[in-house]
Parts: C-alpha cells; structure tokens; sequence
C-alpha cells in the first residue's frame, strides 16, 4: 500500500459513518429493518479497512507518519504575521491507526449487539443513525493532524453523546443527563479552546507539526514560559471534561441513562479515552508543571471515583465510577511519564470496559424481560441487589464477565494485568524521580480497590441467591447478537494480542510501535527525558509486579470473604462506618454541591441580571419618557391626575435646578459688586427663579401656552394696538405714501454712510 | 455591470420600490398578486445577489479606494452652487460594494426573500403590509450600497418609516409600545449620527476636477483620506478632543441599532410584538446595519480613536456577551429568550471587531451573516410553534420531539448552531472572532469565553423544556411543520450548514478588503496629518 493509499482509505474510514448517519437520519424509516444492517455493514466495512490500514502501516510504514493537508481557509497577507492560512488535514501514524482500530472495532461490535438490545425501541433507526454520527466524530479526533479539527470533533463527539444520552429523552431524567454531560464537557472545552487560543496566537497555525517543531526550535507561547505550562493546562482541560476526570466527573454517571451499548461504546471505551488519547498527542508540549498536575488530577480522580463505586448497588453505576476511575489511571500514567503504558491501558480497557458494559446490558436485557414476564414494573432491573445467582442461567454472559473483570482487576494472563501492571511501575518511578510518594501509593491502593468493587459485582450479580427465586425461572441467556460481541471482548481481553510474553508487554509490538514522543518545551522546564525513565523503570519493575499482583489479590480475597463467603459482614461494616458510607453513597456530594454552587448561584445571577434589565435599565429609557411627560404636565397637572410620583421626581429636579443656577450665580458674581450691580442680579435671580417654580408649576406645555403663547398674543395684541395708531397715517392718498417711501430711503442712506 | 442601461446595485435596491409600486396598484379584495409580486421581486432580488456573488473580484480590496469599488455607479445628485459663506452642496448618488458590504448584500437579499414567504399569514391589510415590507428592503439594501454619508443616512431613515409601521400595526398586544420605543431610540442614534455627519461635511474638502475649486463633500471615501481635511476645521487632527466626541456620537447612533449594553432594552419588546417575517429582517438584516456602520464609517474615517478606544469596546463586547446569555436564561418568553440571545451573539461580532487585526474582523463579519441566517431560523422557529399553540411560554409546551418530529430536526440544526456547534457556521465565525480577540485583549477574551458556556446552557435548557420530556395532552393534535415553513427554513439550514464546514464558499469574499481595513485602521492612526 502505498502512503497516499493508507490516507485515502483512513479518509474512508473516517466518512463511511457519516455516510451511515445521512442515509439512516433521512431514509431509516423508510428502509428495511429501519436500516439497521446497513449502518452495522458500513462500520464492519470500515473495521476491515481499519484493519488493513494498521497492518500495512505497522509492517511497511513503522516509523513515518503520513499525513495529508489541505487550505480551509486563506485569510490572505495579513498585517504582522504575512501569508496566514488554516491547512487542515488528517493523519495517520501509530498512535492513530492503533485507535482507529480500537474505535471501530468497539463501534461495530456495539452495533451488533445493538440490534439484539434496541429491537423493539421507539425510535430504533434514529438510534443506528446517531452511533453512525458518533463513530464519525470519534474517527475525526483520532485521525487529526491539527488543534481545529480536534476541537471541531471533540465538541461533535459531545453533540452524538447528548443525543445518545438523551435517547429515551421522554424521561426527565435522560434530558437532564444529556444536558449535564454537555454543558460540563463544555466547560472542559473552553479551557481547552484557550489553550488553542494561546498556540495560535504565537505560531498562527493549528498543525500540530508546526506548533511542536517551532517549540523545539526555542518558541514558547506569547514568550513566556508561564504561558507555556498555562496552555499545557488547558489542553488538558479539555481533556479533564471528556474523560470525566476530577472536578469535571460528574456527567458521566449521569450518562448511564443512555442505553446499555451507548454506554459501553461512548462513555466506556471510546468517547471518554478522547481525552487520554489528547493528552497523548499533545504530550511533547507538556512541561514537568503541567505533568505534575495531570498525574495529580488523575491520582485523585481514581481515588475518588474507585471509592464511590464500593458503594453503588446499580450495576452501571459501578461500571460508571469504575470507568472514572480507570481513565484517571490513564492520565495519571501519561502525567508520571508512563507513556506508552497510559495509552496502552486506554486499549485495553476499551475492550474489556466494553465488554463489561455489554454484558451488563445482556444482564439487565435478562433482568427487564423477567420483570416484564411477571408484570413487575416496580423492581429495578438494574439493581444489583435484586440479581444474584445470574451465572447459571446466563453461562456465556458469566464467563465472559469473569474474564473481563480479571482483566480489569490486573490478574496475570489478561491484558489488564499487561498494562496495569506498567502503569503502576511507572508511578513507582515518578515517586523515585520526584519524591512524590501519595501518587504510587494512590496507585496501589486503587488497584486493591479495583479488585475489591469488580469481584463484588460479580459475586452479587452471578453467584449465590437470586433475591426473588420465582424470577430466576424466566431468566434467560441473550441472542447471539448478543453474545457473538461478548465472546469477542473477552477474547480480545488476553495477553497474546498485546504481547507474546504474559509478563511483559514491552516485549510486544505495542510496545514497539507506541514510543514516547521526545518533548519540545525548554530543557529547564521539561519532565524526565524517556532514558532517565526506562532506566528508574528496569530496577523498580519486579518490586512493581509482586506489589500489584499482592494488592489485587488481597481485593479479591476481601470481595470472596465479605460478599460470598459472609465472614465479614457488608451491613455491618457499613453501619459502623454509616458517615463515611453515605458520603460514598451520594458520590462524595459532588452534585449537590456543584448544584447548591454553581447551578444556584447562576440561576441566581440571571434573576438578578434580569431585575438589572427591566426595573434599572429599561426603567431608566421608560423613566426618560415619563419624566418628559411630566415636565410638560406639570406638578398642578400631574397632581390633579394623582401622578405623585411625577410631582415628586419634578420637586427635586427643580430643587436640582434651582441648587445648579445658585451655583453659577455665585461662580459669575463679582468680587466687588456695586450697587446696581446687585440690583440687577436680584432682579435677575428672582426671575430666574420665579421662571423655573413657574415653569415647573405649570410644565412645559403649560408654559408654552402661558408664557410662549402668551407673548405671541401680547405681539399681535401691541401690533393690533399699534395698527390702530397708524391707521391714522393710512390717508389713502398715493403722494403720502411716497413722501414715506423716500423718507425711508434717505433712512437707510443716511444709515450706511 | 448594468441590465437596461441602469447599475445592478441600482436594480438590487430600488426593485422592491417597484414592487411596492405594483402591489399598491393591484385591486381590492385579490390576494394572490399582493403576495406573488413581493414574493417575485424579492425572488428576483436574490437572482441579483447570486450574480453580484459569482461576479465579484475577489482579489479587489476597496474600503477607502475608488478603483476597490466593484459595481460602482456614480452621479451627481444634489448639486447646490457656491454661496459666500456655505460652498457648494454636492450629493452624489454613489453605490458601490466591496468585501465589507458584499456579504451584507446578499443576507439582505435573502433574508427579505425569506421574509415574504414567512408573512404568508397575514390577515390584517395584507396590500399595506406587503407595501410596508417592500419599502423596507430598499430602506435595508441602500444602507448597504451607499458610499455617500448622505445617500447613507437617507436609506438609514428610509428603513425607519416603514419599521414603525410593521411594528405598530401588525404587532401583538403592546405593538404601539414597542413602536414607539424603537422609533424614537432609533431616531435618538440618527440625531447623532447627523450631527456627527455634519461635521465630517464641513472638515472635508475635496478638488472639484473640473472647475478646480475646493468643495465640501459627504463622500464617504473622501471622508477617509487624513489628507483631505481641511487643516484647522473641525475634526482635522489626530486624537483630538472633537475627533473623539465625533466618534462616541456615531458610537452610540450605531450602538442602539446593534444594540450595545445598555442600549438594548428596544430589542426585547420590538421583537416580542413584530410578526414572526418583522422579527426575522429585524433580527436578521437591521442588527447588521449598527455594526456594518462601525466597520464603513467609523473605523475608516477615525481609526486614531477606534485604537484608542478598542480595549472600551471589548469590554462591553464582553459585556454584551455575559449579560445577553444571562439575561437569555431567565426569560419565560421563548421569543424573548431569542432577542437576548442576538444580543449576546451580536457582543461576539463586537469582539471579532475590538480585536483590530484581521482573524477577528473576517470572524465579526462572518458572525454578522451568520447571525443573520441562524437567529432567522431561530425566529422562524419561535413563529411555527406561535402560529399553533398562540403562546410562547416556554414551560406551556414540552415534548414537541414527538409531536412534531420534523420540526423538531431542522430546530435542532439551528440551535445548535446558535451555540456555537462546530460544523455548522456560527462556530467558525465565533471561533474566528475569539482567535482574533486573544491577540488582543487576552484577559477580556478569555472571560467572554465564558459566553460560550451560558449559551450552550440556555439553549440546550429551552430544547429541553419545549421539546423533550412527555408530549404535553394540551398539544396531542398539533400538526408538524407544513410545507411553506419548511421552504423558508431549509435554505438557511443549508446555507448554515456549508458555511460550517466549509466557510471559504463566503470568507474568500471578504478576506482582501478586510485585510485592508485593518492596513486602514493601524495606518491611519500613526500617520501624521496636516494639523
């Protein structure tokens, strides 16, 4: 395949789902099935392509990046900066021909089992429509070359995920998780656009290359280094909103309203590793600031979120918070420096995070049919304290749930335990490098933790009794479109696809094919180049190992001993520990926190500002108008219509007036005044004065028909009377007219000589 | 380019004059040619835009340059001999278009085209109304091909006439109200702008050619030349005192049309009393025409106090944009909510404009189209659901989803376009505007980033509220949107849509002559002119 092939076919890769969604939002209901094959056929198409585009790549290709531009917009010469042009174009190198797999293979995968899920549902094709948008979306952010388009389909991905999410929008409570997930990613995406804002406001390009290449070169953002750390930041805000990491977390619990395999395909395995996978791309620019305070980020989102999901009993909030807490893992791991072993886990995880929300969604498909059975609207079906003893009925549902929560809890043979276990080395070596011991530590522990929530879902969910017996009857094992995807994650979550050595995934082509990207930012400001790294990592590792491999153990072992064996007992725990079990419980308060915060105090705000605009604003243009109205009325008018406010506004406008004609009066008076001097400035103010009372007696109106009339009455009064003396002139007589005529002119002569 | 003898620009402004013409002639009591005649002459009209589109150069830049000027027609229109102490009167009838009006020009065309068609509904003396509309057009087209200040404000008054009128007479329960507000608000600015185009009149000399003598002018081109004002006259000077007075008072007249914090409170009541067609050209076209006359006359002609007051003006960009989306939030009125929002976007248009360099001036005025093209839908939206259920509250409806699902889909394009979703043509503008404004005013820019948020906020809150959740029994029976509807909402959508993904289809039209004014604006102000 030559280069120009592999990007014309990640080009089609890319906009066979888009393809999908046009035809399937326009013509679904019209089409068979609602068009639920086609939109599955295109995406196994582009998975096959996918595919073909990895082998060739990592075969032929292995360390050139190929890539494609084109001019989207020609802003012409530009004053201070010269030619400026956005050239956008897609990329293909392999960290992108890795997600791109991994995306497709999780979104074919999720339509299949979709048609088994959705059969049925109200608004079925629209739904194959929008993965189809979703897909494209995701495609988009992984095959990128620039900061525009990343940020164009990162807000796309959150545009798919809102409808998705809002899905069964007719319950209140989907919208309101819709709406959550897209306004909280939104404030994630503002950071990030500032940060985009920063770059191109130095390197007036969007190109990831020419960013990167003219920082190695010595330029640093808007000249400062501060700035340079604030823009790694703020990148990683974005990325802070997607992946659901701390403080941003809280949409994505909410997300599970979405259906089961929306949830498996967006807020498990791909959409929510956006943010891993930008944090990747973007790590070269990231100064050891920046990287200290994303392994602090993903530290305490794991923490946080791995203790919440101990307490959860709905089998997708555990999912949930287990997710959480797993992407704070990958960042924390991309934060140490652990590159390669971040990313990693992110494929991984997606297969087997898939898995577990798929067959989550074959547990609660089971679940809603034996509730249905038996006319049992009012049992949660996705309440694991209604399950339990689920593995007979469900055998393949069950295995493969095994399989996926060993790899989640790290057990040798999985892929789990691959890049888990290289995570947790790599904090070890951040702890080595920096003295900073709480991350490793928060590292472990979460691994104990991890261990401990999975193996009690499992056990709550698959073993023991079912709560209600008679139910169990009615249990049954899902389709095969069902099942087929169960078998395929579960696969796909051993070792041998990663790495031929179950105890070493740097002996794999992964490994290989993913090297950490030599850093751009000044030397003084830069994290632990890869060769001090590798070298901390090769004497920690074994510690590392043993450490992990004893701390899933023990969660485990504590998970069989609470929940299967009963030596320890749940309840009790948890009443000794009530404070701290409700505050797990309710997720640490974070929504009524943020509610009683950031939701009131902007309600708040638009009461107040709206007050602001109708009673100051818009009071100040109608009180224009009123006191225009009022200076023509009047006080006597205004008072015999009862307008008291009118009268008292004018009383202290004429005080005003009255106060403002003191003042000049007394800035003009003379030092040395004389006598007539005073006489004319009494004269003067009295009327100045008694005009002004008058004139706000009467008003405006009623002066112009008193006075101004008045005088033009008195005009034509004089004028009558004058009339009537010069009647007497008026002989009629042509000679006397003349003798006036020429007594006029001699006038005007005598006047201008 | 010319069509019998007469300039395109002269065909484009003056056609609907001659369709107000034929429609005050057609008889009593027949429907069809009153809605037929304004339908085929704003039709035509959109014909013109489209040839004004495919002909334009794109490579000429114009602003303050005659030979710029592309479709030029030129010719003496008042033209007053010398008087000792007042010289000589001359008023050209000068139109000419260039990157800054082009795209103005062909909104104008469709949104009047859109208008007709969305005022199909109208009862209540349908020949006044249709002739009322028609002058308007030509009130709206002429401000935006006129490069005499004279012409200018004569179209700028023109519109005025007939606006009052639509509002007033066919307008919901408080119409005389508005009206009256929005008359004498608009008029306020007009004053000022008068005043201040008087004074530009009596600073500016130019050498008539032929006779070689001195005369004042209101061409706007001269007006822009530092060279051709008169030393010791008025507004000579750079950063003079009457220079900034001259400026604020074209500042407020230009701010109570776009409208600018604290100036906005007309907006909310003229647009919650028009009709549904009045509140689209309102919002759509006469928006434009504040911040158009900024871009036209202000910065050109005064670019010492456009730099000197660029940080004011993105702070109350910036204003525009928090408080509109914050006040967005809190109304109860779906129409109302709409109004606010235009104000928020129209601060973002301001931003593109503080930024002073050329990202931010291409995003301000591509956000002026496609605020124009996304709050029409926005407006022909709220007029759908008006026209069925007779009410606006927002929280009378909810899951219109179902009810209404074809309606539902074009309401999402454009709201999601009006906040700022990428692929759809208000993100590139804003997105524009904001790389622009950072280069600038880094700290105002990133606060206004905080617009981006509300707005998402308030918008997604009103989908929900009005078209999520259970249908409402009240509305089980409302049908889903009719043909007619859908005639004037697709265009836009489509138009909204391509911009989105490909804005270069309008931005290579801008692009030369933005570039040079931004060249005008930083020149101009250091250049040291004859005292």
């Amino acid at each position: 395949m030559a280069p120009e092939t592999i990007i014309l076919l990640s080009t089609a890769v890319l906009f066979i789902p888009l393809l999908s969604f046009v035809v399937l939002i326009f013509f679904g209901n019209r089409m068979p099935k609602q068009g639920d094959w086609f939109g599955t056929a295109m995406v196994f198409g582009g998975l096959v392509l996918a595919g073909l585009i990895l082998s060739a790549k990592l075969s032929r290709y292995h360390d050139d990046v190929l890539q494609t531009l084109f001019t989207w917009v020609d802003f012409g010469t530009v004053a201070g900066i010269g030619p400026l042009k956005i050239e956008l174009g897609i990329m293909v190198d392999n960290l992108s021909a890795i997600m791109m797999v991994a995306v497709m293979i999780v979104s074919s995968f999720v339509h299949l089992f979709s048609i088994g899920y959705m059969h049925g549902d109200v608004r079925y094709g629209r739904y194959f429509a929008y993965l189809g948008l979703f897909t494209f979306s995701m495609l988009g952010i992984v095959l990128t070359n620039n900061f525009w388009m990343m940020y164009v389909f990162w807000e796309l991905v959150g545009l798919s995920s809102y409808l998705l999410i809002g899905h069964w929008f007719e319950k209140k409570s989907a919208s309101d998780a819709a709406k959550k997930a897209f306004i909280v990613n939104r404030i994630g995406d503002i950071g990030m656009f500032t940060g985009i804002m920063i770059l191109f406001a130095t390197f007036h390009s969007f190109n990831f290359d020419v960013i990167f290449s003219s920082m190695q070169s010595g330029t640093i953002p808007l000249g400062s280094e501060a700035w340079l750390t604030a823009a790694g930041i703020l990148i990683f805000a974005g990325a802070v909103g997607k992946s659901a990491q701390f403080p941003l977390h809280v949409w994505l619990p909410d997300a599970m309203e979405g259906p089961t395999p929306v949830s498996a395909l967006i807020h498990a395995a791909t959409m929510v590793a956006a943010g891993v996978y930008l944090v990747a791309r973007t790590f070269a620019m990231m100064t050891a600031d920046a990287l200290a305070v994303i392994a602090t980020i993903g530290a305490i989102t794991s923490f946080i979120a791995a203790t919440i999901a101990i307490a959860q009993n709905d089998i997708k909030k555990v999912l949930a918070y287990s997710t959480v807490s797993q992407l704070g893992y990958m960042v924390m791991a991309l934060g140490v420096g652990a590159y390669t072993a971040g990313f990693f886990h992110l494929i991984t995880h997606a297969m087997f995070k898939a898995g577990l929300f798929l067959g989550s969604g074959s547990v609660i498909h089971a679940m809603h049919h034996a509730l249905h059975a038996k006319h049992d609207h009012e049992t949660d079906p996705q309440d694991i304290r209604n399950m339990g003893g689920l593995g007979k009925k469900m055998p393949v549902t069950f295995w493969t749930f095994i399989v996926y929560t060993l790899a989640i809890s790290g057990v040798p043979l999985t892929s789990g335990f691959l890049s888990k276990d290289e995570i947790l080395a790599g904090t070890l070596v951040f702890g080595e490098l920096t003295g900073n011991v709480l991350i490793p530590i928060v590292g472990f522990f979460v691994a104990g933790l991890t261990a401990l929530y999975m193996f009690r879902l499992v056990i709550l969910v698959f073993l023991g009794e079912h709560k209600d017996p008679a139910r169990l009857a009615d249990i049954h094992e899902s389709p095969a479109t069902m099942t087929v995807p169960l078998v395929v994650f579960a696969v796909l979550s051993f070792f041998a696809f990663y790495s031929l050595n179950p105890f070493g995934a740097a002996d794999g082509w992964f490994y290989d094919a993913i090297v950490r990207p030599v850093s751009v930012v000044p030397a003084s400001m830069a994290a632990a180049g890869s060769a001090e790294f590798e070298a901390t990592l090769h004497h920690v590792h074994s510690n590392a190992m043993i450490l992990s491999l004893t701390v899933a153990g023990l969660g485990i072992l504590l998970a069989f001993m609470t929940y299967k064996w009963r030596k320890i007992s749940a309840d009790a725990v948890a009443g000794a520990l009530r404070p701290i079990h409700s505050f797990l419980l309710n997720k640490w308060y974070f929504d009524e926190a943020y509610d009683a915060t950031v939701v009131k105090g902007t309600l708040l705000l638009t009461r107040a500002f709206r007050w602001v605009d109708t009673i100051i604003i818009d009071g100040l243009v109608n009180g224009t108008a009123s006191w225009t109205r009022a200076v023509t009325l009047g006080t006597k008018r205004n008072w015999e219509e009862g307008n008291l406010a009118a009268v008292f506004y004018l009383m202290v406008s004429g005080a005003v007036s009255v106060y403002a004609a003191w003042l000049t009066g007394t800035a003009i008076w003379p030092e040395q005044a004389t006598a007539l001097q005073a006489v004319w400035y009494g004269i003067l103010s009295l009327g100045v004065g008694g005009l002004t009372f008058f004139l706000f007696y009467v008003g405006v109106g009623g002066f112009d028909n008193r006075i101004v009339d008045g005088v033009v009455n008195l005009v034509a009064y004089l004028a009558g009377f004058f009339g009537l003396l010069t009647r007497r002139i008026q002989t009629g007589k042509v000679q006397t007219y003349l003798a006036f005529v020429l007594l006029g002119v001699m006038v005007f002569f005598l006047w201008f000589t | 380019m010319e069509f019998i003898g007469i300039g395109i620009l002269t065909w484009i402004t003056f056609l609907p004059i001659i369709g107000m013409v034929a429609v005050l002639t057609v008889p009593k009591g027949k429907e069809g040619p009153l809605k037929w005649v304004p339908a085929g002459v704003t039709f035509l009209q959109v014909v013109l835009a489209i040839v004004i589109y495919f002909s334009f150069n794109q490579g000429m830049a114009g602003i303050n340059s005659l030979e710029g000027m592309q479709f030029v027609e030129k010719a003496t229109w008042i033209d007053v001999p010398a008087t000792s102490w007042f010289g000589r009167i001359q008023i050209e009838y000068f139109l000419g278009v260039d990157g800054l009006s082009v795209s103005m020009v062909l909104l104008t065309a469709l949104i009047s085209f859109i208008a007709v068609f969305a005022s199909w509904n109208i009862e209540k003396s349908l020949k006044g109304y249709m002739a009322m509309l028609l002058l308007l057009d030509t009130g709206m087209m002429g401000v935006f091909v006129a490069l005499d200040f004279f012409l200018f404000y004569v179209f700028w008054e023109l519109m005025l006439l007939p606006m009052y009128f639509l509002i007033g007479i066919w307008g919901g329960p408080r119409r005389e109200y508005a009206a009256i507000k929005f008359f004498l608000y608009t008029l306020l600015g007009s004053v000022l702008i008068l005043l201040a185009m008087i004074a530009l009149y009596f600073s500016v000399t130019v050498m008539d050619p032929l006779t070689g003598e001195k005369i004042h002018t209101f061409n706007m081109l001269a007006m822009m030349n530092p060279a051709n004002y008169e030393p010791g006259s008025l507004l000579a000077g750079i950063g003079t005192y009457w220079r900034s007075l001259a400026y604020i008072a074209l500042f407020i007249g230009f701010a109570i049309k776009v409208p600018i914090f604290p100036f906005h409170t007309w907006l909310p009541d003229a647009h919650v009393e028009a009709p549904t067609a009045i509140s689209v050209i309102l919002a759509g076209v006469l928006l434009k025409m504040g911040t158009y006359g900024l871009l036209r006359i202000s910065y050109p002609m005064f670019p010492d106090i456009a730099q000197a007051y660029a940080v004011p003006l993105a702070v109350v960009a910036f204003i525009n944009i928090v408080y509109g989306a914050l006040c967005a939030m809190a109304q109860q009125d779906f129409k109302k909510l709409i109004a606010y929002s235009s104000i928020s976007h129209m601060g973002v248009v301001l931003l593109g404009m503080a930024a002073l360099n050329t990202q931010g001036m291409v995003g301000a005025v591509f956000q002026m189209f496609n605020h124009g093209t996304i709050t029409a839908m926005l407006f022909l939206i709220v007029g759908v659901i008006y026209d069925r259920a007779h009410t606006r509250d927002l929280d009378a409806f909810g899951g219109l989803a179902i009810t209404m699902p074809k309606y539902t889909g074009i309401m999402m394009v454009a709201f999601f376009a009006a906040l700022g979703l990428p692929g759809l043509s208000g993100f590139v503008s804003e997105a524009f505007s904001f790389l622009g404004a950072f280069q600038t005013h880094r700290i105002i820019t990133i606060a206004s980033t905080l617009g981006i948020v509300l707005t998402a906020a308030y918008m997604l809150w009103t989908i929900q509220r009005v078209f999520l959740g259970k249908p409402n029994e009240r509305w089980a029976g409302l049908p889903d949107i009719n043909g007619r509807e859908m005639f004037t909402l697709v265009p836009l959508g489509v138009i909204v849509l391509a911009l989105g993904v490909y804005p270069s289809l309008l931005l290579d039209l801008l692009t030369t002559s933005l570039n040079h004014l931004v060249n005008v604006v930083a020149t101009g102000a250091s250049m040291a002119m004859v005292p």
